[in-house]
């Protein structure tokens, strides 16, 4: 087993890979991703729909659904003052995983009312993630949920207890979503596309909400997305995926205005801007994302790039460059930068070019 | 002035609240309340608001997929005649329903399944009796390359595309009937970044080859302003600012327009913390029971008690500079942010 080296890292993945074994084929839905999550810092996973992004989440708590499986890969998770351990080990139904799941780590998903039974109270079900993993009665456990709504910004929290998820809007069953996830005072928070399905003013609000709660309590969040205007609004480190594999890594202000792999830089060309007036055309991607089971062989990101070179990028797999400090790119494009050193001198000439 | 192709004069769609054993009726959702909206020929208007505001709904009775209670769809056509859609029963529409056509939100639910690209395309020319056999599929074919499709996919079902090539299929069922105005609802709001920008794209060409006019609704902001040349704010079933584009974006007159604005993140970090920051409760009203005075009253951060909540002296839509309209008791008096131009 490797050493993990000494770093603040709170979450630490390497090279996880998982597979879905369907009848029609092997899907290769994350393979070979790494990715580390400081202490008290927000990383941002963006990618389209098909790029792992969500699996790699669920790879992390072991919620791969049949007939998927983490095949390779190893996942540290470095607890409060103690030894490191790899949760990619942990069965899915283990009792060392289900302490952390819910406990160390939670998680937020996409469709806040699909995700709140509707049978039973907000109340019903906060007192259970709570008492789940805290050694509280029942009375105590109710008092713990209101102050966890409250905190989470819904007002008349000890009326709100009572309530069926069906009877708040969007934004209110996200915010007990949010309370849930809270409940043990977890380390990690993964949020899977939280404010997808909600307004605008409304994911609005839950992005301060989570900023605030970040500030407060020093969690770290690893959070899912396909929309670039979240990510500059949330992340301080933004990890970009595709078809499987992260394609680039770095801080958000340089994957914004320093991007170095073609795909993060036509992503962020057809994006329409705020401000920039009406009969704007956009810089378009070609074609079409494929669908996981056929994948292009070499680099997935080939038959798209304008920069690709043939009997290169469609033949041999990318290497993944060190094009800075923290950051990486797997584009051919870069594969003398690291000889340049960490200053990324060269990166800025690449991009030229 | 040219005339307008489309002149909506207080539209009212309510949809009735049943309760009860048998049935009763209790009440009535207002999705549109009194809507009065123009739109220019060869122009894109945007409509633009939060779910549940009946832009989907006004759309949909503009089409006459749904009847409207009251009020007239004034409908200019190419002989200079104006039909209300809003009186004429199913069988009078028909030729209009040629004339306006709609692109649906969902590209996976709006295809049958079960019909090949060539049956979905060329259904509305069977059934409206334009062509059959060859000619059909010649004007499928060419419809279907028209939208950056091969026509050798002609036999396929739609499970075989993706969202984007799906949802040109959907473009191209639209337009083969030689539409002038087409409601396009949220067409993109299912689709990928990067194919997204290739369906606006696509979008705009046909506009200009087609001389089409578009009423394009839509939740996100920042798609509509790269699109429209103007664009309507729509809060709980009324249109509450009306304006050219940039004029909008650069000066909201109406306080719902502005929060709007300013809770669209923006793809620039070092944007994080610059600009006016508007948040709104997350509370829409309830429709059926909509607030007292101004509708918008109870999140809007300006709201005056004793004024903005009086009942029967809400605000109406007025013209309060060249071609812009807002419905605000106290738009003279705020001085309301925009969108700045952003860093390059």
């Amino acid at each position: 087993m490797r050493p993990v080296q000494a770093s603040d890292a709170l979450l630490e993945i390497d090279g996880l890979t998982t597979h879905f074994f369907t009848r029609e084929g092997t899907v290769r839905a994350v393979d070979g991703v790494s990715l580390t999550v400081p202490a008290g810092k927000t990383v941002c996973v963006v990618g389209e729909s098909g790029c792992g992004k969500s699996v790699t989440a669920r790879s992390v708590l072991g919620l791969v659904d049949e007939p998927g499986r983490v095949v390779a890969g190893e996942i540290w998770w470095r607890r409060d003052g103690q030894a490191p351990v790899d949760l990619a080990r942990y069965g899915p139904k283990s009792e060392e995983m289900r302490r952390v799941r819910g406990g160390e780590i939670s998680m937020v998903f996409q469709e806040p009312m699909a995700s709140l039974s509707p049978m039973y109270t907000v109340g019903a079900q906060l007192v259970e993630a709570i008492r789940l993993h805290m050694p509280l009665d029942r009375e105590q456990a109710r008092e713990r949920a209101a102050d966890l709504l409250r905190r989470v910004g819904i007002p008349r929290p000890e009326e709100r207890l009572d309530a069926y998820s069906f009877q708040l809007s969007g934004g209110m069953c996200q915010r007990v979503m949010i309370a849930i996830a809270l409940a043990a005072g977890p380390a990690l928070l993964i949020a899977d596309e939280p404010t997808t399905a909600l307004d605008v003013t409304t994911q609005a609000r839950i992005i301060d909400l989570i900023h605030e709660l970040q500030a407060e309590t020093g969690m770290s969040v690893l959070f899912i997305t396909h929309d670039l205007g979240v990510v500059a609004e949330i992340a301080d480190e933004v990890v970009v995926m595709y078809l499987g594999t992260v394609v680039e890594r770095g801080g958000v202000d340089e994957i914004f205005h320093d991007p170095k792999h073609p795909y993060t830089r036509a992503l962020l060309g057809s994006i329409p801007r705020m401000g920039a007036g009406t009969g704007q055309r956009l810089a378009t991607i070609r074609g079409n994302v494929p669908h996981p089971s056929d994948r292009p062989s070499g680099c997935p990101f080939h038959p798209r790039c304008g920069d690709a070179v043939a009997g290169l990028c469609d033949r041999s797999d990318p290497p993944d460059v060190r094009v800075g400090p923290g950051r990486t790119a797997r584009c051919v494009l870069h594969e003398n930068a690291d000889l340049i050193g960490d200053d990324g001198q060269l990166g800025a000439e690449e991009v030229q070019r | 002035m040219t005339m307008p192709i489309l002149d909506v004069r207080d539209l009212k769609v309510h949809f009735p609240v049943k309760a009860g054993f048998i049935g009763r009726t209790v009440g009535h959702v207002r999705a549109v309340d009194g809507v009065d909206l123009t739109i220019q020929p060869g122009e894109t208007l945007g409509l633009v608001g939060e779910s549940g505001c009946g832009k989907t709904t006004l759309g949909r009775s503009i089409s006459r997929i749904i009847k409207p209670s009251t009020g007239m769809i004034g409908y200019r056509g190419t002989d200079g005649t104006v039909t209300d859609l809003a009186a004429l029963r199913e069988r009078e529409l028909r030729p209009f329903q040629r004339q306006i056509r709609v692109v649906f939100q969902d590209p996976f639910s709006s295809l049958n399944p079960r019909m090949t690209l060539r049956q979905i395309v060329g259904e509305p020319l069977r059934a409206n009796g334009i062509a059959t056999g060859s000619e059909l599929e010649d004007r499928v074919a060419d419809m279907l390359a028209r939208v950056g499709l091969s026509p050798k996919y002609m036999d396929r079902y739609p499970h075989a595309f993706s969202g984007g090539e799906r949802q040109r299929v959907n473009i191209a069922r639209a337009l083969i009937l030689g539409p002038r105005l087409v409601i396009a609802d949220e067409p993109v709001s299912a689709l990928d970044v990067s194919v997204r920008a290739q369906i606006l794209n696509l979008l705009r060409d046909l506009q200009e080859e087609f001389s089409l006019t578009f009423l394009f609704v839509s939740h996100d902001l920042s798609v509509v302003e790269s699109v429209c040349d103007r664009v309507a704010v729509m809060y709980l079933g009324k249109i509450v600012e009306l304006a050219e584009t940039a004029e909008l974006y650069a000066s909201p007159r109406h306080p719902y327009t502005e929060a709007l604005l300013s809770a669209v993140p923006r793809p620039d970090p070092r944007l994080r913390d610059v600009g006016r920051r508007v948040r709104l409760t997350d509370d829409l009203p309830d429709p059926s029971n909509p607030p007292a005075g101004c509708y918008f009253h109870t999140r809007c951060p300006y709201a005056v008690a004793g004024v903005c909540d009086v009942s029967g002296q809400g605000p109406v839509l007025d013209g309060i500079g060249p071609g812009h309209h807002a419905a605000c008791l106290r738009s003279d008096e705020l001085s309301l942010a925009g969108v700045a131009s952003e860093l390059a």
